[in-house]
């Protein structure tokens, strides 16, 4: 049997299999893509400084963030997530971290900021160990691609200190 | 469709899909969209369709050579014998 339904199943069949080829032979040109972003944070202010009445402490920051992450979007790039935390080690725990910021990148038109902002989620530690305790700020990032593999990475800023006084 | 047109209707389709898939991988690659591969290769698809769905003329150029019926008169087909139910019959016992 040769008929019309058949050479229809047939050519579908090839065609949906060959663009899963070009799929992921496009996902994987992600991969030949070595992205250079980069990144400042400044603390412009500790604006807040305080003890919880359940004995946490809490900061409230004033950051100014520039980045450049134009190297992250390829042509299979469909969007990128990035987050900014803050990294620290406490007697009981080696890594805490807390996401201060974060921001979702639609086109490569976007990925080159600078942005005036207040910590977006609050900056409060299990306990109270925040006083004139150095931490890193990370910029994490999740490359979201149109088809394929999902690319993740960091930028870690060491060098902050916060104030050893509750103010 | 005779066996020519099938085969080169086959041909056509795979040949098709694959040239036009190089083609929008290139220019999406080239031009850094993704979206313009996508629409030369859905284009490639339904053009592809369009030639080797429908049964055109050109599928047909060579058709089958039937026998005349004449010719098959002189060659009659044989007869079932008669004795094949009473076969059957005599298995079952």
């Amino acid at each position: 049997m040769h008929s019309f339904g058949y050479r229809l199943n047939a050519l579908f069949t090839f065609a949906v299999t060959i663009l899963g080829f070009i799929c992921a032979i496009a996902s994987f040109t992600d991969t030949l893509n070595s992205p250079s972003p980069s990144v400042q944070v400044q603390v412009l202010n500790v604006n807040w400084f305080q003890k919880q009445p359940n004995g946490n402490d809490e900061v409230y920051l004033t950051l100014n963030i520039s980045a450049d992450l134009q190297t992250l979007f390829t042509w299979n790039t469909k969007q990128v997530f990035a987050f900014l935390a803050a990294e620290y080690e406490t007697p009981k725990h080696p890594l805490n971290q807390i996401s201060l910021w974060d921001a979702i990148i639609p086109t490569k038109e976007h990925a080159k900021f600078t942005i005036h902002t207040s910590n977006k989620y609050r900056f409060v530690d299990q306990g109270s160990n925040l006083r004139g305790k150095e931490f890193n700020l990370t910029l994490h990032w999740h490359v979201m691609p149109k088809t394929g593999k999902m690319f993740a990475d960091k930028l870690v800023l060491p060098g902050y200190r916060l104030p050893a006084q509750y103010r | 469709m005779d066996w020519e047109g099938q085969k080169l209707a086959e041909q056509l389709m795979q040949i098709l899909l694959l040239a036009f898939a190089v083609i929008a991988f290139g220019a999406g690659y080239i031009t850094a969209s993704f979206q313009t591969m996508i629409l030369i290769y859905a284009g490639g698809v339904i053009l592809t369709t369009l030639v080797t769905i429908p049964n055109w003329p050109f599928f047909n150029h060579h058709p089958l050579k039937w026998l005349d019926p004449s010719e098959a008169e002189k060659h009659p087909k044989p007869e079932p014998s008669s004795n094949v139910a009473a076969k059957k019959k005599s298995i079952k016992k």
